[in-house]
């Protein structure tokens, strides 16, 4: 669309110069907002790069976190994090699959869904911290300790509303001829489902687990109050258990320039890692959409 | 042919009790695989029910003994064990106001440029890129926040606030202080970048259904750009703008750990934005570990009963907005 | 399938997460003396095998956890009276003891350049004196260069027995601070910001311009960040360092309070420091872990015996031999397992 308009009458002119001008100054501070807007990303990066690449070397990977003034790296909370991320998504992909497909397949248009629908995209930008308090006040007082085994719980009730939005959604993208086609072979339902509508949207629910890991593995707050923190090298779920956020917050808010230092490379590992799961989703979903 | 007479029956028979049988077992999959599935979506109901069951019951020492005033109640003393929400529930509004009114106009400005003014080429990228934003974890936000953006403010913007406003009547209140470099102001604007990326996408994605016609009809009669977007644009998607703009908010409200670094930690009403002060998710973040006494732990459990009561009213007015827009759609 | 090659992959994470093989001495609470024990953990990690993973989340946080008891051990340096330590079961006793000093950021002060007394340090946090070129400070440092910027306050946002101490001095000696705020492990702070832990406070005073804050004094030397001189109840004014810890010390009747809770704020004697505290562990008398609790009890009579150089180092005050003799023996008496039998004996 061109930004020129047809010749105006001489008596409007300059009625007419004034929209135009309006209209560059409005073009131009959108612009601005995209530019600035960009300019926080390329800070925000640039900051974790300078900052982080500094302290990158084997023994960030291979040792576990010291006490200040000593070397050390961020092995026990990297793999802590892992731990904690693939339990949280094991325990709560299957719960959020199956909820997605009761939704689309079974009751796509009932009551429940329609709840379950509502309720879900709100547990999704629900706070994070409310979900510590509630494993805190349900396993942590119950158990008599923190532990690992705590953290991964609250990781898998962040996990299963992203997997059930998703799921619903691509499984409501499959067409219904598919279905329909496999029923009249004589498949009964839960074949069709599973044969079917999950393979169909399989890139699709992949996108979805994808998406979860990446919103937990960055999450802080509420692992503070379960998994609490570990110093020490430990795949004990029944015990503390450190994790990189946590490690990252312990760090940054001390004084010690060691620690600092293990804070910024440990973020810059954790964004990259959450960055580059977003990116591969798009890729994942982008390619099946063809 | 009796032979054959006599067979035919009997080979009949035989299939059919297999495929009785085998359909049986369909049925009983059938069954139980729509009872797990249905478990299973009512499992996610139970989450919520659960969560607000468990911060309900922890709370209700605190709300029980304060009552009232819990809500208007400044002071949050852990000597005398009198606590006041008022302080931490200010924070929270402040800094999400300041938030918003920083990221709605430059997300929607964002939105604009990325559906109107830029090259289709670069729309795929520059689209991504914002969207990343959104995918930088919230304490990385406040890492940065404290070392980097903080200390900026101190020497540049917080200065020039104090000396610009210093002398006129009502504002140098509001921007008054020392240039702490971490605050309410800080935090607030942390937020609005945390923030910019949800409003992005969702006025974008309502951008996107305004029917070419409409505003090709806007053009055709001579509009500009602006107007187009002004005039049309923005009318029509009005539901589903405010549904994103109340999506955002529920975030900013909810957001703990980029806000905990930067927004000074002190249980305090402050006329100036520049004053630290505290959000109800930083109280809990900070102190909930250390809080001796149940008195002293069902009130931030409470504090938590409260926030998550706000987010949970802003997203369902944000979903319904929404959910309004996509009827109006027709899908 | 795919989905059988994913359910191996997390069952394959799910073994590695076994039960762990050494046991490890789990502990949690004051920051005071957490560069300490971190030092002490890493050599008795070296010397025996075992670990100590304590969580420095201030004094508050140690008596919480140990009360829920979900820790071995808890930290504070805010000791509990008798009937709060009869009530929870819990014997307590001092570990080491250091100094608590003022650390301020103002640009052309060093490490020891600036003096400051009780009443003007309790009036900079009533707020009362809000630019560092006020006639108190001042007076009190005639020579110094002191530029007219704001004083921005820093304080503890957590349950802190570091402020406990500093509030007690405060109250000591200040009525105003005495009446308007008083002394606690957590108290309503008239103006300033909060910082997590002692940690926090220091890397606040460090990143903000013209900030006062109190950390205790390894933090300080660590960090490079400048203490203030303080003027003594006898009037003199000393420099933090070890002399004026143990000058402060030499006073205390430890067997005056119930489990040795014993304050050291406001001590008498011209080089008494006048901010001196002693941090103290509290540990079940029945633990709910034995095998732990027998563990932390073997970690704490080989920090008594063996770690003084470590401390002394990071100018923290071992505690008197003769006081060592006297926990131990409460240890002995007081610390029992399931079956009765004592946990700590003298000969381990």
């Amino acid at each position: 669309m061109s930004l020129m308009a047809p010749v105006a009458h001489s008596a409007s002119r300059p009625r007419y110069m004034r929209r135009r001008r309006l209209n560059l100054v409005m073009m131009s501070l959108s612009l601005a907002a995209a530019a600035f807007g960009l300019l926080w990303l390329l800070a925000i990066l640039s900051t974790l790069v300078f900052k982080g690449v500094g302290g990158l070397s084997l023994d960030v990977f291979t040792q576990s976190t010291p006490p200040p003034g000593s070397q050390g790296g961020l092995l026990n909370a990297i793999v802590g994090s892992l731990i904690m991320t693939a339990i949280g998504v094991a325990l709560g992909t299957p719960i959020g699959i199956l909820a997605g497909t009761y939704m689309a397949e079974y009751g796509r248009h009932n009551r429940l869904t329609m709840t379950v629908r509502f309720i879900n995209d709100i547990l999704l930008s629900a706070p994070s911290i409310v979900v510590g308090l509630f494993v805190y006040e349900v396993v942590v007082i119950r158990m008599g300790h923190f532990s690992g085994i705590a953290g991964a719980l609250a990781l898998a009730i962040l996990v299963v509303p992203v997997v059930v939005r998703t799921t619903e959604d691509m499984l409501n993208l499959v067409p219904n001829q598919l279905r329909e086609a496999a029923s009249a072979l004589g498949l009964p339902r839960a074949i069709v489902i599973q044969r079917i509508a999950y393979r169909a949207a399989r890139a699709g629910m992949i996108t979805g687990v994808l998406l979860a890991i990446a919103r937990v593995s960055g999450e802080t707050a509420p692992l503070l109050f379960t998994a609490l923190n570990n110093q020490f090298w430990s795949s004990d779920l029944n015990a503390p258990m450190s994790s990189l956020p946590v490690v990252i917050f312990q760090f940054a808010l001390s004084p010690y320039t060691d620690w600092q230092q293990l804070a910024w490379t440990g973020a810059l590992l954790v964004t990259f890692a959450v960055l580059a799961l977003s990116i591969a989703a798009r890729v994942l979903a982008a390619g099946s959409r063809k | 042919m009796t032979d054959a007479s006599l067979q035919a029956p009997t080979l009949l028979l035989q299939p059919d009790a297999a495929r009785a049988g085998r359909l049986r077992s369909f049925r009983l999959k059938d069954n139980v695989f729509r009872h797990l599935t249905r478990a299973s979506a009512v499992t996610v109901l139970g989450i919520l029910g659960g969560v607000i069951l468990a911060l309900v019951i922890g709370a209700w020492l605190a709300l029980s003994t304060f009552g009232i005033d819990f809500f208007t109640t400044e002071s949050w003393n852990p000597v005398t064990e009198k606590f006041g929400a008022l302080a931490p529930i200010y924070g929270t509004l402040a800094t999400s106001l300041i938030a918003m009114l920083i990221a709605v106009p430059v997300g929607l400005g964002i939105a604009i440029f990325l559906t109107e003014l830029c090259p289709p080429v670069l729309r795929r990228p520059v689209g991504v890129a914002i969207e990343l934003l959104a995918g930088i974890p919230s304490i990385i936000y406040g890492i940065w926040g404290l070392f980097v953006f903080a200390p900026f403010l101190q020497a540049t913007l917080q200065p020039f606030l104090i000396t610009t406003f210093g002398s006129v009547p009502v504002l140098s209140t509001i921007f008054a202080g020392p240039p702490y470099g971490i605050g309410i102001l800080t935090a607030g604007l942390i937020l609005a970048i945390m923030v910019l990326p949800f409003v992005t996408s969702v006025s974008r994605d309502v951008f996107e259904t305004v029917p070419a016609v409409l505003k090709e009809a806007a053009y055709g009669i001579g509009c500009t750009r602006w107007e187009v977007i002004r005039r049309i644009v923005i009318p029509y998607t009005r539901v589903g703008l405010v549904g994103g703009v109340m999506l955002g908010l529920g975030r900013a409200l909810g957001e703990t750990m980029a806000v905990t670094f930067v927004i000074g930690n002190a249980h305090r009403i402050s006329g100036s934005i520049l004053a630290p002060g505290t959000t109800i998710s930083a109280s809990i973040a900070n102190e909930f570990t250390e809080a001796v006494g149940d008195l002293y732990t069902s009130s931030l459990i409470a504090l938590g009963l409260i926030l998550f009561i706000i987010t949970f009213i802003v997203l369902a007015i944000a979903r319904l907005m929404l959910l309004r827009l996509e009827r109006q759609q027709g899908s | 399938m795919k989905l059988n090659r994913i359910f191996g992959a997390v069952a394959a994470t799910m073994l590695m997460a076994t039960p762990a093989l050494a046991l490890d001495i789990s502990g949690a609470g004051a920051t005071f003396p957490y560069p300490v024990y971190a030092k002490w953990a890493e050599a008795y990690k070296k010397e025996t095998g075992v670990g100590l993973n304590y969580q420095s989340i201030g004094s508050g946080g140690g008596i919480k956890q140990i009360q829920a008891k979900t820790v071995t051990f808890g930290a504070t340096d805010a000791p509990l009276k008798g009937d709060q330590l009869d009530k929870a079961g819990l014997v307590q006793f001092p570990m080491v003891m250091g100094g608590i000093v003022p650390v301020v950021n103002v640009e052309g002060v060093g490490p020891g350049d600036l003096t400051l007394d009780g009443p003007t340090l309790a009036k900079i946090f009533l707020g009362q004196i809000t630019s560092w070129d006020d006639p108190a400070i001042k007076k009190l440092n005639p020579d110094a260069k002191l530029p007219s910027s704001a004083i921005a306050i820093v304080h503890r946002s957590d349950g802190s027995g570091t402020t406990f101490n500093f509030t007690n001095y405060l109250s000591k000696v200040s009525p105003d601070w005495k009446d308007k705020v008083g002394s606690a492990t957590a108290v309503e702070w008239p103006a300033g910001l909060g910082g997590k832990g002692n940690e926090g406070v220091a890397n606040y005073v460090a990143q903000t311009k013209g900030a006062i804050g109190y950390v205790e004094y390894a933090y300080a030397k660590q960090n490079k960040l400048a203490h203030a001189k303080m003027i003594n109840k006898d009037g003199k004014a000393v420099e933090p360092v070890t002399k004026s810890f143990q000058a402060a010390a030499a006073n205390a009747d430890w067997m005056s309070q119930p489990g040795f809770g014993v304050i050291l704020t406001d001590e008498p004697g011209a080089d008494s420091w006048p901010i001196t505290a002693a941090t103290f562990i509290l540990i079940h008398k029945q633990p709910q872990d034995p095998a732990a609790a027998s563990e932390a009890l073997k970690f704490f009579a080989w920090a008594y015996k063996s770690g003084a150089p470590m401390a002394e180092a990071l100018d923290y005050i071992p505690m008197p031999e003769k006081v060592v003799a006297d926990v131990q023996s409460v240890w002995a008496k007081e610390i029992k397992g399931a079956d009765g039998r004592a946990l700590y004996s003298a000969t381990n």
